[in-house]
């Protein structure tokens, strides 16, 4: 993200053009449209380097290679997007989008966005009603009624309205005009000095297509234009954050979402073997910050542990299964068929526990709340009744993991309580659950 | 010294440590975390990240951002792989340097959002049109997807190409145990620092460069000494359209040559061979869990069994497996599809007897499953 700035030239440039002559049809307004875009560089004397053309596909698309400037030729209607990538990386360098009426179309979605964001781009729209380079087929902005390949009877859609649509959503600079508008470079330039999010509705004649089709000209088009009523001229002008600097103004956010909390071994669990725990409980029930906190502990003291969490999309609600495994040595194979225990809290998580609850035999332990104790299993049963302990809603799924930990001889007490505190926010409650989790099991 | 975390959590690590500075992104599970960390994380670095209106636009603005100089990572999963396809095309002929993260999940369509899967292993390899070459690394621990995430970005600059890195929900979103400093957090690389002030004759770059066919030239961003043009058009080597058949033959067969004759700079396998096993277990991300836990139980029965686990899935690492095979009676290659890279396997088999061991149901392969392949 190193910035060299779009400095001004020691040598004052005559054009923006390559020696290339324009490839496209004879009388094609996207010629004319260029020179004024030409014209406007040339004003604003930018260095090219700090000039990136961004070019949909399109007869338009073809744009870019006539100029010095540095250019990027993409994909259909997306031009938008890397133009607003290149900005969010670049904010110095000067971004003109050159799209066709079709790229507008196809990129609807990144024209909205590309507005209400006001990123600084200037985006040159040559609307010549049709697709030229496919061969003359109806696009978003062909009038109702106008003949295309492809509306042979007539247009029968309404065309979009480009200038009202960005402008109402946020766009910082709005103009519709026509490729013979004399001051097209003068608001050329002043729009992409304008850092705003820029959009020029400029109509045109496509010679090849859209004027055979129509017996259109010059003339034609013009009234068109105002038979739909269309206002032309400068249409919107507001000032507004622009995104691209916006963001670099923005204050980040302290906390880092990935540093390493270290869990430094302090005791030894006398586990010599994988032991897969399940607890099922219901969303809301905090079974997977309880499970979480006996993981940190099985690291605290020696072990390995993993922990896979399963919840329906919609998380308040339904059922929070954690499975969790504790094992002396690293764990590759993190999926759980047969647990050695289970913990029953909710019917919601009981519901997710048939396949488990079969596969477990005589050798297995399944821990129940009294209400779910008659659950069909092999698996010799212990009611854990943590209703009694006058728990807090958030400290019941973590005492009675507890209870079902001190009653299995899993871990130490100790290392519960280091785990406890490593959320130092909720190290009294955790503590206290902790404690009551205890109590239970020996009860 | 030990930490509990997730694949997605180690693959941010990777990202910052490789020096990502450009992330962009649509929500979905199960990827979406790796959208929510570089939310927070890049800001903090000078980065830029943003959520996209849609993939195509995210993938679009890595595109933009990448050849702007910065180091871009984009992450999805299935429904949203789909909508990179054109542009992944893009950056195979633009020669952009993109990190893409697979996060799989089951089925076609919307499928299952938090159900385990690797049905996208041939998807990432023909995902866009014309059939050219890709890299995909496929990491199958929570360390790996830090390692590996440093790789792919070191790729990506190397051949100048999307790389894809192929995880899955269960990598992604398991919390496991890693010895502390084996995920991460890492120092990025230096950068160049601010350029020199430009100088007044205005270069152009040419960018491409078909000659020798497997070269790559070095990319030069926007914005520094000289002027530089891309295009996704079939095109000379200055990046302006041709339809030329000499220069457009040369443009595919660099595009396609800058990859497959560097095979060995990106081929990694883990080799677990045993001397006297006749068979041999192949697997990769997620799935090799379950294959090294068989192997060692296997082992511990007093069964000869050879492994080798597939980090780097594209292009397919023929010469390690090809040293894997040796003495080798039967291959095993198991996945979480119907045999998607099987065939890959069988291609190289020469004829030794493969079989697969699959599964679709969005549960995981088992131990057990393997080892009952060796009865
Ligand atoms: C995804 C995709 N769909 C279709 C095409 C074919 N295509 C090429 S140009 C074009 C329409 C261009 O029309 P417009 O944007 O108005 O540009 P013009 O040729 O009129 O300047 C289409 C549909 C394509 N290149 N990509
Ligand atoms: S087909 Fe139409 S848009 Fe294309 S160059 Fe010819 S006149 Fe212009
Ligand atoms: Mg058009």
């Amino acid at each position: 993200m190193n910035g060299a700035p779009a400095s001004t030239l020691i040598t004052p440039l005559a054009t923006y053009r390559n020696e290339t002559p324009y490839p496209f049809c004879p009388g094609c307004g996207h010629s004319l449209i260029l020179d004024h875009l030409n014209r406007a560089l040339t004003r604003l004397q930018l260095d090219p380097r700090g000039v990136v053309l961004v070019s949909d596909i399109g007869c338009s698309g073809l744009s870019d290679q006539y100029f010095s400037t540095s250019a990027f030729h993409g994909l259909h209607g997306r031009s938008l997007t890397y133009a607003t990538g290149i900005k969010l990386a670049r904010p110095d360098l000067k971004v003109v989008v050159i799209m066709g009426d079709g790229g507008t179309g196809i990129g609807g979605a990144h024209l909205l966005n590309a507005a209400r964001r006001n990123i600084g781009l200037t985006v040159l729209v040559f609307n010549n009603l049709n697709f030229g380079m496919t061969g003359g087929q109806h696009s978003t902005t062909t009038p109702a009624g106008a003949h295309t390949s492809t509306t042979r009877a007539g247009n029968l859609e309404r065309p979009l309205d480009v200038c009202a649509t960005v402008a109402v959503n946020g766009a910082g600079y709005v103009y519709r005009g026509t490729s013979w508008d004399k001051d097209l470079a003068e608001r050329i330039a002043e729009a992409i000095e304008s850092e705003t999010f820029a959009l020029f509705d400029i109509w045109e004649l496509c010679t090849a297509y859209y004027v055979p089709f129509n017996d259109s000209s010059r003339k034609e088009l013009l009234e068109t234009m105002s038979h739909l009523e269309l206002p032309t001229g400068l249409l919107a002008r507001r000032q507004a954050p622009e995104l691209a600097a916006a963001y670099r103004a923005q204050t980040p956010e302290g906390r880092s979402t990935v540093e390493p909390q270290i869990l430094e071994p302090r005791c030894a669990a006398g586990l010599d073997r994988p032991f897969r725990f399940v607890v099922a409980g219901s969303a809301g029930g905090k079974v997977r910050t309880a499970v979480r906190l006996i993981a940190q502990a099985g690291v605290l003291s020696g072990l390995w542990a993993a922990q896979r969490d399963d919840y329906p999309i919609t998380v308040k609600t339904g059922h929070s299964l954690s499975e969790l495994i504790l094992a002396p040595e690293e764990i590759g194979d993190t999926g759980i068929t047969r647990p050695d225990a289970l913990l029953l809290l909710t019917a919601d998580g009981a519901k997710k526990c048939g396949r488990h609850l079969a596969a477990m035999d005589e050798t297995d332990r399944v821990f129940a709340v009294p209400e779910l104790a008659d659950a069909k299993t092999r698996a010799r049963v212990t009611v854990v009744d943590p209703a009694g302990a006058k728990l807090g809603k958030t400290q019941t799924a973590l005492a009675a993991t507890t209870a079902a930990v001190a009653r299995l001889g899993l871990l130490p007490r100790e290392a519960l309580e280091e785990a406890a505190r490593l959320d130092g926010r909720r190290a009294e409650e955790n503590l206290a659950a902790i404690a009551a989790g205890y109590r239970l099991a020996a009860g | 010294m030990r930490e509990l975390i997730d694949g997605s959590t180690a693959i941010v690590r990777g990202a910052l440590a490789a020096g990502c500075d450009f992330f962009a992104g649509y929500p979905i599970t199960p990827a979406s975390t790796i959208l929510m960390s570089l939310m927070v994380e890049l800001p903090r670095v000078g980065g830029v990240a943003v959520q996209g209106e849609d993939e195509i636009a995210s993938i679009g603005m890595c595109i933009g951002a990448a050849m702007s100089g910065s180091r871009a990572l984009t992450a999805t999963s299935g429904p949203g792989l789909s909508l990179y396809s054109e542009s992944i095309g893009l950056a195979v002929m633009g020669e952009v340097p993109l990190v893409i993260v697979d996060v799989q999940r089951l089925g076609p369509a919307t499928g299952g959002a938090t159900t385990i899967g690797q049905g996208d292993v041939q998807f990432v390899r023909w995902g866009t049109s014309g059939g050219f070459p890709i890299i995909a690394l496929a990491p199958s621990s929570v360390a790996e997807c830090y390692e590996l995430t440093i790789e792919a970005f070191r790729l990506a600059e190397r051949f100048r190409c999307p790389v894809f890195l192929l995880t899955d929900k269960e990598l992604n979103l398991t919390l496991n145990t890693v010895e502390a400093g084996k995920a991460g957090p890492g120092t990025p690389p230096p950068r160049p620092g601010p350029e020199a002030p430009r100088g007044p004759e205005i270069r152009s770059v040419v960018p491409y460069r078909y000659e020798p066919a497997d070269g790559v030239p070095p990319l030069v961003p926007y914005g520094g000494d000289a002027t530089v043009r891309f295009t996704g058009s079939s095109h000379d080597e200055r990046a302006f359209i041709t339809k030329d058949p000499a220069t457009v033959g040369a443009l595919n067969r660099h595009l396609v040559a800058k990859i497959e004759e560097h095979r060995n700079e990106i081929e990694r396998v883990a080799l677990d061979l045993q001397p006297g096993a006749r068979t041999l277990f192949v697997s990769y991300g997620t799935t090799a869990g379950a294959q090294r836990e068989a192997v060692r139980r296997a082992r511990e029965a007093g069964r000869a069994v050879s492994s080798a686990v597939v980090q780097s899935l594209w292009p397919v690492p023929a010469t390690a497996l090809g040293k894997a095979f040796e003495g080798i009676e039967r291959i095993v290659v198991a996945e979480l599809n119907l045999g998607q890279y099987r065939r890959e396997i069988e291609l190289l088999a020469q004829g030794r007897p493969v079989i697969g061991l699959h599964r679709m149901d969005g549960e995981l392969l088992t131990p057990d499953q393997f080892l009952e392949t060796l009865s």
